[in-house]
């Protein structure tokens, strides 16, 4: 199962950073996005893919009986994916912005901040 | 794994009250936050509620700060689960320091953007942002686990886009792609050397990693290692991962580049010195040749584009990337001293670099333009700010007495002490060092001159033109005000540096001997 996870999580990266690496935003939005599930399904590779049951304490008792998957992958890859929508969604409407007022979503074409013939720095003193 | 006693695995005792100052900054910058977006519609002005809660969080880290440098570093746990599995706000020396000079740095810059801000920005949130930015930067500094600062670094990089939009002019929303763009990939980088460090070592809490670290796989380490510098390498803007510094700087009003120039590429930098060589020491060492690389490249080619520049603030862009360069001198050579002399860099490129955008935000606003080839003949207009210009190229090109010079001092000191046990690394950084001080001397007075000291303009003819500046209204003499008093601060650290350099070495020990950070968690009487 592991093997297949990790193939997966390869795969996952292989294909976020082919497409962050096109001039295109919304394909690099969408890059980052699966780059980032790569990286949720990665942690969750890491935490252990185990049998065990549910966490849960029995009552009575003041540790889980036998083996039990580990939950803590689980919340951490909960914050994560709340984080990265967050931010998914930020750049989404970012970039619907730029294409906006700069007329354009090639990255390439974006030379407002940085202008593409900069001047020469000054020459005198 | 043996069963956990529950008893011993909660707190049951209540936390004394002097230690919730650790968690009191964070807790008041985010309330504050929320507070003034509640209130944004209210007739009193924003900045007065900021100002309120920016002087209580100030209180609140020096309390915590006198509390660190008397009894050792400070440590609360959250949630009434012990250490390793409650996450640990933790804060040495170093981290309190810097998240204090964080919050005095906002004091000022709240003050200074009142600058660019009239009636029609009334309620638009801009206070909130800095409120949020804040808590950000403040919980990056005090945390004390890895997990919980990727959610201060996200709340941080949150905050700051939208800052860096705000106004939505064209060239805010091209920086802001660029900026957006990289600092997610190095956050989401970061998660993944998080996620393949937690399957290594099964716990994320910095204190405990110390303790666990050596007995996990060298090599495994060192990748992890590797991808944590590149996260945090693309946080704080060294060499090769730099470009998105200079294409995103300047874009937004100058009293948020000041903001961002202090508080997010040393947040960056601190994180590589805690996560590198107070966590994982080993895998330093096996990067070291790549740290040293690094280090070189961004002293000597950052002054070099500053120099190369034209615009004001993009130029000082690059002064502040050159200053991470030194930062990692430090990392390189992880002597006590060169580690003293990385944490007071930190705290002096906090203060330098926010109060030169500043006043160079200062010089574009009585200018009008922002190429520095359409300034001249501002120093017969206005001899203040071609002072404090002129005060802050020295400082941070670290020319005594300035604050610049004692952490370069101190650098200096531990690559001479390298170079001469025969380690050419430490000669290569001591020669990088002074390199990057001479160009970041010329960049920085080329700039002085052309923009203070020769007549008018490139290309005009007249000897004695005076160029016509913009007149200076209420709110822009409250802006020169602060930057004024920010640079006197600066000064005065800098005439007496005995206070800050003692704290900076009893700092870099605990970052060396880990065990009284280990102790504060809690953590030294289990075996690992």
């Amino acid at each position: 199962m592991e093997y297949v996870l990790a193939a997966l999580v390869g795969l996952f990266m292989a294909i976020g950073i082919y497409l962050l690496l096109s001039r295109s935003v919304i394909r690099m939005l969408i890059g980052m996005t699966i780059f980032g599930n790569g990286v949720n399904l990665l942690i969750f590779t890491a935490g252990r893919v185990t049998r065990g049951i549910a966490p849960i304490v029995p009552p009575g008792l003041d540790a889980p009986a036998g083996p039990i998957a580990n939950p803590l992958p689980q919340a951490l890859i909960l914050t994560a994916i709340v984080i990265g929508f967050s931010m998914f969604s930020f750049l989404l409407v970012l970039a619907f912005r730029a294409y906006q007022s700069l007329d354009a979503d090639n990255t390439d074409n974006m030379r407002l901040a940085e202008p593409e013939r900069a001047p020469q720095p000054p020459l005198s003193y | 794994m043996e069963a956990i006693d529950l008893p011993l695995a909660m707190i049951d005792t209540s936390i004394p009250v002097a230690d919730w100052v650790i968690v009191l900054p964070i807790v008041l910058a985010l309330m504050g936050a929320a507070a003034l977006l509640m209130l944004r519609r209210s007739q009193t002005p924003p900045l007065i509620g900021a100002l309120i809660v920016v002087v209580a969080i100030i209180a609140c880290e020096i309390t915590l700060l006198l509390d660190i440098l008397a009894h050792g570093p400070v440590s609360m746990t959250m949630g009434r689960w012990l250490p390793p599995f409650g996450i640990s706000l933790t804060a040495d020396i170093f981290g309190a320091t810097f998240a204090l000079a964080a919050a005095v740095v906002t004091l000022f810059i709240l003050l200074y953007a009142e600058l660019d801000r009239g009636e029609a920005d009334a309620g638009d949130g801009f206070h909130s942002l800095v409120l949020l930015l804040l808590a950000g930067v403040t919980g990056a500094f005090l945390t004390g686990d890895l997990f919980n600062l990727y959610v201060w670094f996200e709340v941080m990089l949150i905050a700051s886009f939208g800052l860096i939009v705000q106004g939505g002019r064209p060239m805010q929303l091209d920086g802001a792609v660029k900026y957006g763009f990289l600092n997610f990939l190095a956050t989401t980088l970061f998660l993944l050397s998080l996620g393949l460090l937690y399957g290594l070592l099964g716990t994320l809490n910095m204190a405990d990693i110390m303790r666990v670290a050596p007995m996990a796989h060298p090599g495994a380490m060192a990748g992890v290692a590797a991808l944590l510098l590149l996260a945090f390498g693309i946080k704080a803007a060294a060499f090769p991962l730099n470009a998105w510094l200079p294409a995103s700087y300047h874009t937004p009003p100058a009293a948020i580049s000041a903001l961002f120039a202090g508080l997010l590429t040393k947040v960056g930098a601190y994180a590589m010195l805690r996560a590198l060589v107070a966590i994982l020491p080993a895998s330093r060492d096996l990067l070291e040749p790549v740290l040293a690389f690094l280090a070189i490249a961004t002293l000597l080619l950052a002054p070099l584009g500053a120099i190369a520049e034209t615009n004001l603030r993009r130029a000082i862009g690059f002064i502040v990337i050159g200053g991470i360069g030194a930062v990692m001198v430090g990392l390189t050579l992880p002597t006590p001293t060169g580690i003293a002399g990385s944490g007071l860099y930190i705290l002096h490129a906090i203060l330098v670099m926010s109060a030169l955008y500043m006043v160079a935000g200062l010089v574009e606003k009585r200018s009008g333009t922002t190429d520095t080839r359409q300034m001249g003949g501002f120093y017969a207009a206005s001899a203040p700010l071609s002072v404090l210009f002129f005060v802050l190229v020295l400082a941070s090109a670290g020319v005594p007495p300035f604050l610049g010079f004692w952490p370069k001092l101190l650098l200096l000191e531990a690559g001479m002490a390298a170079g001469l046990a025969g380690d050419w690394i430490g000669s290569g950084l001591v020669i990088a060092l002074l390199v990057n001080a001479v160009l970041t001397l010329i960049a920085g007075t080329r700039l002085w001159s052309h923009i203070f000291w020769r007549s008018g303009p490139e290309g005009e003819v007249s000897e004695h033109l005076q160029q016509q500046l913009l007149p200076l209204d209420g709110r822009a003499r409250l802006g020169l005000g602060a930057a004024s008093v920010l640079t006197a601060g600066i000064v005065l650290a800098g005439l007496w540096p005995a206070p800050l350099l003692d704290s900076a070495r009893s700092g870099a020990q605990d970052i060396v001997e880990p065990a009284r950070y280990i102790a504060a968690t809690g953590l030294a009487g289990s075996a690992p």
